[in-house]
């Protein structure tokens, strides 16, 4: 689309091997998925695996990567600050389990 | 030239200034229905996350994760399709963009009927929207409004490939377009990477 853009993506190398690297990190999460953990560090070890795979989705098969710096930063910003702002309630998620007042 | 005039000139400046970010409007456009879709996603997602750290009987109805992998391969192959169909398109191969747009949508169709097939083996189960013979009714709600509202967007991607890639081929459309659409398919890609872990993975029977 843009020239810059043209420049910044890569060949098909690339592509193959962002690919590949999509395949063995989702394969870790399988492999995760039959590990003797607790659910909280499973769902830890998870959650970090699936930002890694959506990064490199989002920079490298969407492109963002070859983007205009300006359009990178606000994407990255808001994106990751409203997704933050949404786990404040994350503590009170426990409550009915931890059988705190007013919970029943 | 007076104040009026300045400001207006301004103004005229500031409009025809071009595009935010100098990137095509069109993909701008994309680029923000995909944040807001995230937004969507993540506030389903953290929402399914409350309910069932707060549930103690989740239930955990996955035996297998055969289906589930296959899906997932489809999904993140059909997204190297998609790159192979804009690859084509930006060099002028014309036939060969509609055909990797197409393998693409085959892919979609593919994913989206193993998807199904899932959908049914857990109703056969006894799982509706409202109660399942495992656990908390909770858990059926969650589920096929997550990955109801995933296969959604597959469903739409689908249609959308068939459509932009006959066009394309028609000479209506050309590699930009292909390339906005491309966006919206790997952002479903991105999202089922989300989708297994925490609805399906962390709910293997063990």
């Amino acid at each position: 689309m843009t020239t810059a853009q043209e420049h910044k993506s890569g060949g098909i190398g690339k592509d193959l091997t962002v690919y590949l690297c999509l395949l063995a990190l989702a394969g870790l999460q399988f492999v995760i998925a039959y590990q003797n953990i607790d659910a909280s560090q499973m769902f830890v070890r998870m959650l970090a695996v699936a930002i890694v795979e959506a990064v490199l989705a989002v920079m490298f098969f969407m492109h963002l990567w070859a983007e205009k710096r300006g359009f990178l930063l606000f994407v990255a910003v808001f994106t990751i600050s409203v997704l933050l702002a949404m786990q404040y309630g994350w503590t009170d998620s426990f409550r009915m389990l931890v059988g705190a007042p007013f919970s029943k | 030239m007076s104040q009026a005039d300045l400001t207006m000139e301004g103004h005229a400046t500031g409009l025809t200034a071009g595009p935010a970010f100098s990137i095509p409007t069109k993909k701008l456009a994309m680029w923000l229905f995909i944040i807001a879709d995230t937004m969507t996603f993540a506030a389903c997602l953290v929402a399914y996350g409350f309910l069932r750290n707060g549930t103690p009987d989740w239930p955990r109805p996955f035996h297998s994760i055969t289906n589930v992998a296959l899906m997932t391969f489809i999904l993140l192959t059909s997204s190297l399709t998609m790159l192979l169909g804009l690859r084509s398109a930006k060099m002028g191969d014309q036939a060969g963009a509609f055909r990797w747009t197409m393998i693409t949508a085959a892919a979609g169709i593919v994913f989206a009927l193993l998807h199904v097939r899932e959908w049914l083996g857990l109703i056969n189960e006894g799982m509706t929207l409202f109660k399942n013979p495992w656990g908390t009714g909770l858990f059926g709600a969650s589920f096929f409004s997550i990955t109801g509202l995933h296969l959604t967007h597959v469903t739409a991607g689908v249609i959308a490939l068939v459509v932009v890639g006959l066009r394309y081929k028609g000479g209506r459309y050309n590699a930009d377009d292909i390339e906005i659409l491309g966006l919206y398919w790997h952002f479903v890609d991105l999202v089922w990477m989300f989708v297994v872990p925490l609805v399906y993975l962390l709910n293997l029977a063990h």
